[in-house]
């Protein structure tokens, strides 16, 4: 029951953050001065086309781009009767590409899973590398080992996803003669889902994945690190060892479990800086997520694609965020009964 | 039966207490409580005192602060370090691959010189080819005239750290696509990619300083509001937002004008971090005693915050605050990067690495990956330093 009430809280305040969310997003894709009709319509009245300018006009009414800002917002949103009906972000209705000239949802469809493929891998290759890493370090603290990983740890950690993509890219094509740009091999690309497929996505998911991966995973090492070794000074694990539990179990039923809570709780600000890392290494990679898409929506003011995507990757963050919440009041009962 | 408090109470105590020794000196709590001479010191040393002397004992944290220092302490002097002018364009030598620098010729020893390379067109392979002749070694000049540059736009000078043999070339590593040495170019780029942090930060500080410590000092609506802010701003991904707060710059704004835009919203999205820390330290720093204190002496507010409160955090916020501007830094290199952020003739490491992004052109022209390398060092060298201002920012724990 407290777990129902906590998830319900939870959802609130994640609804809420996302309206805010939304509405700075917004803001911000308004910025630049004018829109990418005005720009068009700009350049065909100067080469004196009057029927295309009678054509953008006509599209400006279209999408609504005549009306108040305000009016603007909600009928993306979709709260409020737009020129065509209610129809926005909540019905799932993603707005128009004008470069693209077409609706946003055919135009990033698959970048969209791809993206979320991506990130859901980061975070699986950043736990499963990252707590055995700890728990090793921990354990045997000073030795040798304990040393590199945390040597290799300060350099993961400040060492700049984006450039790392590209050395790594330049390095393999020169000394292997792959590429490791690109989501599959080319000639599976418009090939219909296979086993051979899907092996060849996941050949070109590693680099990237390690690329946006490496930091966090340097980050959790050292945290959970820390953490693990406050609790092996702690009287219980004494204790335990001292009623000659074997060596393992002792570790992993106590001392383990108080160290991962810190480092659930971690996940959700770990999130915005992995699916940042994503957007980027995707550039340089030119993998097929978001990120180019994004570039290019940007740098061409097509405000409602880049409108969508940025709302995309919030609401990825946001609704991670709310997953580490959960798990971490599964793990935690003083949170999930709101106390402190 | 308890002994009669008496003048015989010292037998009687050491009678029901046998072996028990309590020394007849008379108690003198200055001889007591004496303490060594590093003792005294340590006691009496300011608090900077004290997290410089911690912050010392952290080797790469010292070594990455002197680097710091170093670097910043050349910025206004890049037209004298840098061998030439950073649009100088040399048409014998475009994409010129980098000329090493050697110190024996034929088992001799020169002292630093460069072998002259000269440039001819491959009509099979269609690709530059830069022969090097091995016969004529060109020895470097130090502390010599070289190209005339305009310093500050005050005076114009000749004087250069180092200078490129006579009639011959010095380029470090190599040039770009219009002939520029590309060595100059990230000399003169350090320029902008070092400020580009500090000013970054300092946004962000103020912001920060503000934001927390309305919302740590008031309490009630305003922490509420600002803490929803910062929710709002710490669950959403950084450089997308980045990414399309400088594609909303205006194209026909001057480079300038981009430069500080783009400081600004580097540090627009960085603050929440600060503000939370501030607002914390805050909320459990006003039940202080001294702050009683303060408010009973009748101290105003503002007064209580500036005087008593912020000086106690300042070191946590400046070491959170180095620890944040390698963000900066590389959020700028990636704006650049992506021709989003600066744009020539204004010429930061990102400006540099914009070139980079095309695999065909690093392919053949490796070199051009250069200005990674100031970037990487500089962004571990923040990092280290601030992992040690981190430890050292509480000298009392």
């Amino acid at each position: 029951m407290a777990m129902v009430l906590y998830l319900l809280r939870r959802s609130m305040t994640m609804a809420l953050t996302l309206l805010a969310i939304s509405a700075l997003v917004f803001i911000v894709i308004k910025l630049p001065p004018g829109d990418y009709l005005t720009n068009q319509i700009d350049e065909l009245r100067s080469q004196g086309d009057a029927s295309a300018v009678a054509k953008a006009e006509f599209l400006r009414q279209q999408y609504g781009l005549d009306r108040p800002v305000w009016e603007q917002y909600l009928a993306w949103v979709g709260v409020w009767p737009g020129p065509n009906g209610m129809s926005g972000l909540l019905q799932g209705d993603w707005g128009w590409s004008f470069e693209f000239q077409r609706p946003v949802n055919e135009v990033v469809g698959s970048a969209l899973g791809l993206t979320i493929l991506v990130n859901i891998a980061t975070v699986i290759f950043i736990h499963f590398v990252a707590i055995p890493i700890a728990i090793y370090s921990a354990t045997r603290q000073y030795s040798f080992g304990d040393y590199a990983a945390t040597l290799v740890g300060y350099i993961g950690l400040a060492t700049p996803n984006f450039l790392l993509a590209l050395i790594l890219l330049f390095y393999l094509n020169r000394w292997f003669g792959v590429s490791i740009g690109g989501m599959m091999d080319p000639q599976y690309a418009n090939a219909p889902m296979s086993m051979a497929k899907a092996q060849s996505i996941a050949a070109h998911l590693v680099v990237p994945v390690i690329v946006i991966g490496l930091s966090g995973t340097a980050a959790m090492i050292r945290r959970m690190r820390a953490n693990l070794l406050d609790e092996l000074q702690k009287q219980y694990t004494v204790t335990a060892r001292a009623k000659g539990m074997k060596p393992l179990p002792a570790l992993l039923k106590y001392p383990f479990r108080m160290a991962l809570n810190p480092f659930v709780a971690d996940i959700g600000n770990l999130l915005p800086h992995l699916v940042s890392g994503s957007v980027l290494v995707s550039l340089v990679l030119s993998l097929p997520t978001v990120g180019p898409v994004l570039l290019q929506a940007l740098k061409q003011q097509d405000q409602y694609l880049a409108g969508f995507i940025l709302m995309f990757v919030a609401v990825l963050t946001v609704f991670g965020m709310l997953v580490s919440d959960l798990l971490l009041a599964v793990l935690d009962p003083r949170i999930r009964f709101g106390k402190r | 039966m308890t002994p009669p408090p008496s003048a015989s109470s010292a037998i009687t105590h050491d009678a029901l207490a046998p072996g028990h020794y309590v020394n007849p000196a008379p108690f003198d709590a200055y001889t007591a409580e004496a303490m060594s001479a590093a003792e005294e010191r340590f006691y009496r040393a300011s608090s900077i005192k004290l997290i410089w002397w911690k912050f010392r004992r952290h080797r790469l944290a010292l070594a990455s602060a002197i680097f710091l220092l170093l670097v910043y302490l050349m910025l206004p002097f890049v037209e004298v370090v840098a061998p030439y002018r950073l649009a100088q364009r040399h048409a014998d030598h475009l994409s010129a691959p980098p000329q090493g620098v050697h110190l024996f010729h034929e088992g001799e020893f020169v002292g630093p010189f460069v072998y002259p390379y000269s440039f001819r067109f491959n009509l099979d392979t269609f690709k530059r080819e830069y022969i090097v002749d091995r016969t004529k070694p060109q020895p470097l000049r130090f502390f010599c005239r070289g190209e005339s540059y305009d310093f500050w736009g005050i005076t114009t000078g000749n004087f250069h750290l180092v200078c490129p043999p006579k009639d011959g070339t010095f380029f470090l590593v190599g040039t770009d696509k219009l002939g520029r040495d590309l060595f100059s170019r990230i000399i003169y780029g350090a320029r902008i990619s070092m400020t580009v942090g500090l000013l970054g930060i300092a946004v962000s500080f103020i912001i920060g300083l503000t934001l927390g410590g309305l919302a740590g000092y008031m309490g009630g609506w305003v922490d509420a509001t600002v803490q929803r802010m910062i929710e709002v701003l710490r669950s959403l991904p950084e450089l997308p937002l980045w990414l399309a707060l400088s594609a909303a710059v205006p194209a026909n704004w001057s480079p300038v004008l981009v430069f500080f835009a783009i400081t600004i919203i580097l540090g627009l999205l960085d603050w929440p971090g600060l503000a939370r820390a501030v607002r914390s330290k805050l909320l459990s720093l006003r039940e202080e005693d001294f702050v009683r204190a303060a408010e009973l002496m009748g101290a105003s507010r503002t007064r209580i915050i500036a005087h008593h409160l912020v000086p106690n955090f300042m070191s946590h916020l400046i070491a959170s605050a180095t620890l944040s501007i390698p963000s900066m830094i590389l959020g700028e290199t990636a704006l650049s990067f992506l021709g989003l952020g600066l744009r020539p003739p204004v010429t930061s490491w990102g400006v540099l690495l914009n070139e980079a992004q095309n695999l065909a052109a690093v392919n053949l022209y490796p070199w051009l990956l250069a200005p990674m390398v100031p970037v990487i060092l500089v962004v571990l060298a923040f990092n280290f330093m601030g992992d040690g201002l981190r430890d050292a920012a509480d000298p009392y724990s």
